[in-house]
């Protein structure tokens, strides 16, 4: 990855919330990160103790809550081992090798029987939370008002954006967008192996099973732009099989998802004809461009392609430098990955670039 | 020895290791010298000792495979490994680990102490145990060929099809896996079924069920548990193979399950990593009061907790499979039992608390490793009580939280408590005291090196990073926290480092150890270091739990007999003893030593070496020559009192 | 203060009948076995409660052979059995015939077990079901392979008169085998053969 290409580095995440108490138990919890301010300044943006939707939200709960029991229970059984490693005793502590006199003193059992007494309740209470935030996370709340289908490609994401009418649905890759406040309902298939669906700041990981379908649900809770990762590993991309979310106004979608179903505008211009005949007989066996003859399934559509912020599953941002780079050698950036090195001329590749720009 | 007698009332005599009698036994129990002595030696702390080096070979092999890893992934979009290289990397990093490591080495310490702690003359099948090593070296160097030629499994220790089925990996990779697990899964079995009849059925007189040292309470449950379990995994890779090799419909879709692999793998899966810990929780449990100069808090309630721990494990194994869409109900159950599963580590822990608080500790090497070994278990421990509640689990699955997790619990609770038991019984093994000095800067930078390394992966964790990842972009919050990780290993790589240098510094200058360097409790204590290949120059009987104790303790009324006892030298014999109160039942006759167990693990090997290259007549060869060692090895023999002449 | 003494009786030396290291290493193998099958069975009714319907051949298993063979194992079994009686009264033809006669019947058994699978319309890649089936008779069958190469040796041992009264632990131990392998048919005979009846093929 040298010769300034970038990895997408996460645009404007939200700023993060956390309420003053979550904020003192992060300072408890994570002394580590506080103390490295490098970390604690830079964006994390699969953090997923600060969280932006419902469903996170109460997952995140029940996570601090976890987490500050941990943290508890390790401070106080570190405390409790060295201050019994170097409390004064009766009798000086024997000397190497060990000969002191063996006794049995008499209250050791009670060590066992307060502990272990202890530790039973604070486990029963995360029991009953555990079970309270999986009846609130685990099914959906109500109806959809956006209902998806994800496919996982190894390494890439499939959305069909499902709708009473067939009219209505279309299909699109790597870029979801959802309206705020509302709940998205998710089907997920794996179509070659396992994947995991997961946007850490609005949802858990379900895994995407091939032969198998899945269900789950989103729930973004203010705008912005939010990272998504295969949570299961795939094979050699597994690294490189990220998404984004795009979460905005209720408007703002319905903008986007007009856009989204119409099909690729007729061309003006000899050059860019040329350009689609190009696509079409080298990259429309794998590539679908709604409206035209490319119709491959193998790779994603690229009908709206320019309206991606990104290409190649969220691993580059989408410019033209990085585009023209992808379809000259997909295999530089992620090498493994199932887009071939098409070892196109110099003018073809300026022909199909210009074409594929014209996207949008 | 004369023609074969078939009941005698033993003599009695006095323990010295210094009489003829002790020479007569010598010779009879010794080792033959020569290469040839050498291989067909059936000696368990020979054996053991096999185990133990060839384990921790096995570790350095896996941990400078994680050396090397490490650096792809110390900062972004580093470029050193290709993403296969990598991907081969980790899974061979993680099932060396866990499969080649982390219980051989266990089998290796329980192989060497089980029958001297147990008061025994050897394993109940001396043979068997051989044959069982030698299974689990050639299944490793099976592992390992399939690296060597380039074809090294690389779908992650766990293995999960579709990507691990022929039309996602058309190599070998993934052959050569499957089939060395079965190879190492017959060692296990094995071992474990040889285990369980030598310490149900061959305790010293006397060492009632109730008497029985914490130590074997980790290996006796552990044992039992890999009877139950093991099946599972072998079938589990062995239908993965049928798939491979004859196109089954097991696993791959659209037609076979996918989900049928993770529910086998785990309910192997899970069982196995309480295998990989309750021996070496069990040496903490016995060693650790011994330096508390006490008996252990609570023994019946952590002998039960060992126990407890294990029939849970077999209910928690779909914690693994929390994301993969399963119905509610089954999501509660298994999120609850794997919250409570904590209540018998906690037993445990609190009676390690209560007796360090309530004795004297010794501040020695193998003290640290203990105490600084409670410090990792909690926070192993934690991690995994957080991944049980469903809910958390769904965010925290596949990310370096869980990576955290496993070195914690894996080093934490396995690679401590083993190098604790280095310090503690390396005097018994070689008669020599590992060094002091060399021994505190060898905890120090473990445990400095290893928190450093693997505390960071927590945060990581939480910050998102998913595991099995060969790079990571930067501007996610990871590039300080990798680097730190980094630097943390290569610390803990020098600790391990110098105990090596210990070992071998110590083997050649050490401090002669005698017999009982620690003033401890047991029975392995009585004899001289290291003991001799009869063990016992007479059969110890026992009254009480702590035999070493008991008159400073003067707890009991009754004292054990460690003076005099049966010698059973009418050839290699041992004593046989009932099930629960060890009472003396009957005399064994043990076999000597011989190649079969040799040749019988190179015959199987061969076969496995059949079926991955495919040349079937070696297959059928190796299973012909097999069948007729097992019918040389099995057949009834007047000598040794199994038959009538 | 006392100190513990051992009584000193008469100690059988070597195998003896019954909980002899042989026969605790037999328990503990069958344990293991068992839950091998258990763990068989398991994946079998994993596909047939998760694919429903898709997973059955067209036919429903027929009894014509499997009957039949069932009989002939259990008789087996009680040959083996009486052998072994033959074993303890230190009465050699009767051991000698017992173990023989199971091991024929065995063989019996492994013979109309080929016919059996060579009458079925579905092959061990044909589908899922065929798959299970076959990997799982096919494990029972290798099973009963393993139990009569240790019934022939002990045939032969009997005959050799290496057996007496107390001195017949081999023959005991070899027969727990059989009779578990006999089990373990039951319990393969009735998930494959009879659950499709009691309606397991339609969920
Ligand atoms: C070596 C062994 C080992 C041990 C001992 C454990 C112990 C535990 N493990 Fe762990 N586990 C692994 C090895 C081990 N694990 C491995 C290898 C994996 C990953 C496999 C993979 O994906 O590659 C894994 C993964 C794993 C998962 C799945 C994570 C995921 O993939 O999403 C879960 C989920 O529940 C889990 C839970 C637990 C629990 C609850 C315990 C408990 O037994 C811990 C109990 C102990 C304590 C809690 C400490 C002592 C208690 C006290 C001091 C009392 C006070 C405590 C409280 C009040 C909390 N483990
Ligand atoms: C007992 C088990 C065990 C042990 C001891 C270790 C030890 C280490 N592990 Fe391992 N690890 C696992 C079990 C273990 N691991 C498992 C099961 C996985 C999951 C795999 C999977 O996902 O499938 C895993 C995964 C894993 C990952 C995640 C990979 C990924 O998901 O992408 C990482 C990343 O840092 C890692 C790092 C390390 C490091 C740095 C060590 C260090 O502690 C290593 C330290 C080194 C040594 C102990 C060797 C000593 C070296 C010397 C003595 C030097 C001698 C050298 C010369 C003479 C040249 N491990
Ligand atoms: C053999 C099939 C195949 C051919 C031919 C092919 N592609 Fe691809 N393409 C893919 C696959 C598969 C991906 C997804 C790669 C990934 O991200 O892992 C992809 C990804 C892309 C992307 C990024 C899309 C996104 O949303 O991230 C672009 C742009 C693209 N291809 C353009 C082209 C162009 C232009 C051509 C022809 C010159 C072409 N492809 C030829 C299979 C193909
Ligand atoms: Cu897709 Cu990992
Ligand atoms: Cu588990």
């Amino acid at each position: 990855m040298s010769n300034g290409e970038q990895i997408l580095p996460s645009p404007r995440t939200a700023q993060g919330r956390g309420s003053p108490a979550t904020r003192s138990i992060l300072a408890l919890a994570l002394p580590c990160l506080l103390l490295s301010t490098k970390v604690a300044s830079a964006e994390t943006p699969l953090d997923y103790l600060i969280t932006h939707g419902a469903r996170a939200d109460s997952i995140a709960h029940l996570a601090w809550f976890s987490t500050a029991v941990s943290v508890l229970v390790i401070l106080i059984v570190t405390a409790l081992l060295l201050v019994g490693m170097f409390r004064r005793r009766d009798l000086p502590p024997p000397a190497l090798p060990g000969l002191a006199a063996i006794a049995r003193p008499q209250d050791g059992i009670s060590w066992i029987y307060v502990g272990v007494g202890i530790t039973t309740v604070v486990l029963l209470i995360t029991t009953f939370w555990t079970f309270a935030t999986l009846a609130r996370t685990g099914p959906q709340p109500g109806p959809a008002a956006v209902r998806l289908l994800i496919t996982g490609h190894q390494w890439w994401w499939e959305v069909r954006y499902l709708a009473d009418t067939p009219s209505d649905e279309f299909t699109t890759a790597n870029e979801i967008h959802i309206p705020v406040g509302k709940v998205v309902e998710v089907k997920l298939r794996g179509d070659d192996v396992i994947h995991s669906f997961w946007v850490p700041k609005l949802a858990g990981k379900t895994d995407m099973i091939p032969g198998q379908e899945n269900q789950t649900w989103l729930q973004a809770d203010r705008e912005g732009v939010y990272r998504g990762q295969c949570g299961e590993y795939c094979g050699q991309q597994h690294a490189h099989m990220a998404f984004e979310v795009v979460a905005s106004s209720a408007d703002d979608f319905e903008q986007w998802r007009q856009q989204q179903l119409q099909s690729a505008p007729p061309l003006s211009g000899a050059a860019l004809q040329q350009g689609e005949m190009l696509f079409d007989s080298r990259c429309g066996i794998c590539h679908r461009v709604r409206g035209t003859t490319a119709g491959g399934i193998v790779g994603p559509d690229l009908t709206h392609i320019m309206s991606r912020r990104a290409i190649g599953a969220a691993t580059l941002p989408n410019n033209r430098g990085n585009l023209a780079a992808w379809i000259a050698d997909p295999q530089h950036t992620k090498p493994g990955n199932l887009m071939p090195r098409l070892d196109l001329s110099g003018p073809q590749l300026t022909l199909i670039r210009q074409y594929v720009e014209t996207l949008k | 020895m004369t023609a074969t007698e078939y009941d005698r009332a033993p003599r009695v005599a006095v323990r010295d290791y210094a009489s003829p009698l002790a020479e007569k036994l010598n010779a009879l129990w010794e080792t033959k010298p020569g290469v040839i002595g050498w291989l067909s030696s059936v000696d368990h702390k020979e054996i053991g000792l096999r185990y133990i080096v060839t384990s921790f070979i096995f570790l350095i092999v896996g941990g400078i495979e994680a050396l090397i890893f490490r650096l792809q992934i110390t900062q972004p979009n580093e470029t050193l490994l290709t993403p296969e290289q990598y991907n081969e990397l980790f899974t061979m990093h993680g099932a060396t680990m866990i499969l080649w490591y982390a219980f051989p080495i266990l089998t290796g310490f329980s192989v060497f102490l089980q029958p001297l702690v147990i008061g025994t003359r050897d394993m109940a099948m001396p043979r068997l145990n051989a044959f069982t090593y030698w299974l689990f070296l050639f299944s490793g160097i099976y592992l390992y060929v399939g690296f060597a030629i380039g074809e090294a499994p690389n779908d992650g220790w766990f293995n999960y099809v579709p990507y691990a089925s022929r039309p996602f990996n058309p190599g070998l990779n993934i052959d050569f896996y499957a089939l060395s697990n079965i190879l190492l899964g017959i060692s296990t079995t094995l071992g474990s079924l040889n285990f369980v009849v030598t310490l149900l059925h061959m305790r010293a007189p006397g060492m009632s069920i109730n008497r029985l040292p914490i130590l074997s309470w980790g290996t006796l449950t552990i044992s039992v548990g890999n009877l139950f379990a093991m099946p599972s995994v072998t079938l589990a890779f062995f239908l993965l193979w049928m798939d491979r090799q004859f196109a089954t419909h097991f696993y791959r879709p659209p037609t076979g399950q996918p989900l049928l692999w993770q529910h086998l793998f785990w309910m192997w899966g899970h069982p196995w990593v309480y295998v990989i810990v309750l021996p070496a929780i069990s040496m903490v449990s016995e060693a650790l009061p011994i330096l508390c100069r006490r008996p252990l808090v609570g023994y019946t309630a952590v002998a039960l907790a060992t126990v407890l721990t294990m029939v849970l494990g077999f209910g928690v194994w779909l914690h693994h499979m929390f994301a993969t869409g399963l119905p509610g109900l089954a999501l509660s159950f298994f999120s609850a039992v794997s919250i409570l599963i904590v209540i018998p580590s906690a037993v445990s822990a609190f009676a390690w608390l209560g007796t360090i608080w309530t004795g004297r500790p010794v501040f020695n090497t193998a003290f640290l490793f203990f105490a600084g070994f409670i410090v990792v278990f909690v926070i192993g421990g934690v991690s995994g009580f957080m991944t049980g509640s469903v809910p958390v689990d769904w965010q925290l699955t596949d990310t370096y939280f869980v990576v955290a997790h496993i070195h914690y619990v894996l080093i934490g609770w396995n690679l401590f408590p083993v190098m604790g038991a280095s310090y503690f019984w390396f005097p018994k093994m070689f008669g020599k005291l590992l060094d002091e000095r060399l021994g505190r800067w060898n905890f120090w930078f473990m445990f400095v090196g290893f928190n450093v390394g693997f505390f960071p992966m927590h945060i990581s964790g939480l910050l998102g990073m998913p595991r099995r990842i060969y790079t990571f972009p930067e501007g996610m919050g990871l590039d300080t926290i990798n680097l730190i990780t980094t630097i943390g290993s290569y610390v803990f790589a020098v600790g391990f480092l110098l105990f090596i240098i210990n070992v071998v510094l110590s083997l050649r200058h050490g401090q002669d150890a005698g017999p009982n360097p620690w003033d401890a409790a047991t029975l392995e204590w009585t004899t001289p270091s290291p003991p001799p290949p009869y063990n016992f120059v007479v059969l110890p009987t026992l009254a009480t739990r702590t035999p070493l104790w008991e008159t400073r303790l003067r707890e009991s009324p009754y004292h054990s007999d460690l003076g005099k006892g049966f010698p059973l030298d009418h050839g290699k014999e041992a004593l046989a003893t009932t099930t629960l109160d060890a009472q003396p039942e009957a005399i064994l006759r043990m076999p000597e030593d011989s190649l079969m167990p040799l040749l019988l693990a190179l015959a199987l090997t061969a076969l496995f070496a059949g079926l991955i290259v495919k040349l079937w007549w070696l297959v059928i060869a190796s299973l012909v020559v097999g069948l007729i060692f097992q019918l040389i090895w099995l057949w009834p023999r007047a000598k040794l009192a199994e038959r009538r002449p | 203060m006392t100190i513990v003494t051992i009584s000193r009786d008469d100690l059988p030396i070597g195998s003896v009948t019954s909980r002899t290291v042989g026969w605790w290493s037999m328990i503990a193998a069958i344990i293991t076995e068992a839950s091998l099958f258990a763990y068989l069975l398991f994946a079998y009714y994993y596909f047939a409660v998760q694919r429903r319907g898709e997973m059955w051949p067209a036919e429903m298993p027929t009894f014509k052979l499997a009957a039949p063979n069932t009989v002939i194992l259990l008789v087996s079994s009680v040959a083996v059995w009486f052998g072994e009686r033959g074993g303890h009264e230190g009465v050699r033809w009767k051991q000698t015939a017992g173990m023989g006669i199971g091991f024929v019947l065995g063989v019996i058994f492994v013979t109309i077990q080929v016919f059996e699978w060579k009458a079925k319309s579905f092959s061990l890649n044909s589908g899922p079901y065929g798959s299970i089936f076959f990997v799982v008779t096919g494990f029972h069958m290798g099973h009963v392979v393993l139990g009569l190469i240790m019934l022939l040796p002990l045939t032969l041992w009997s005959a050799l008169g290496y057996f007496g009264p107390g001195r017949d632990a081999p023959i005991s131990i070899g027969a727990i085998y059989w009779h578990f392998v006999d089990a373990v048919w039951l319990v393969v005979f009735f998930s494959l053969y009879i659950t499709p009846y009691l309606g397991l093929r339609h969920g």
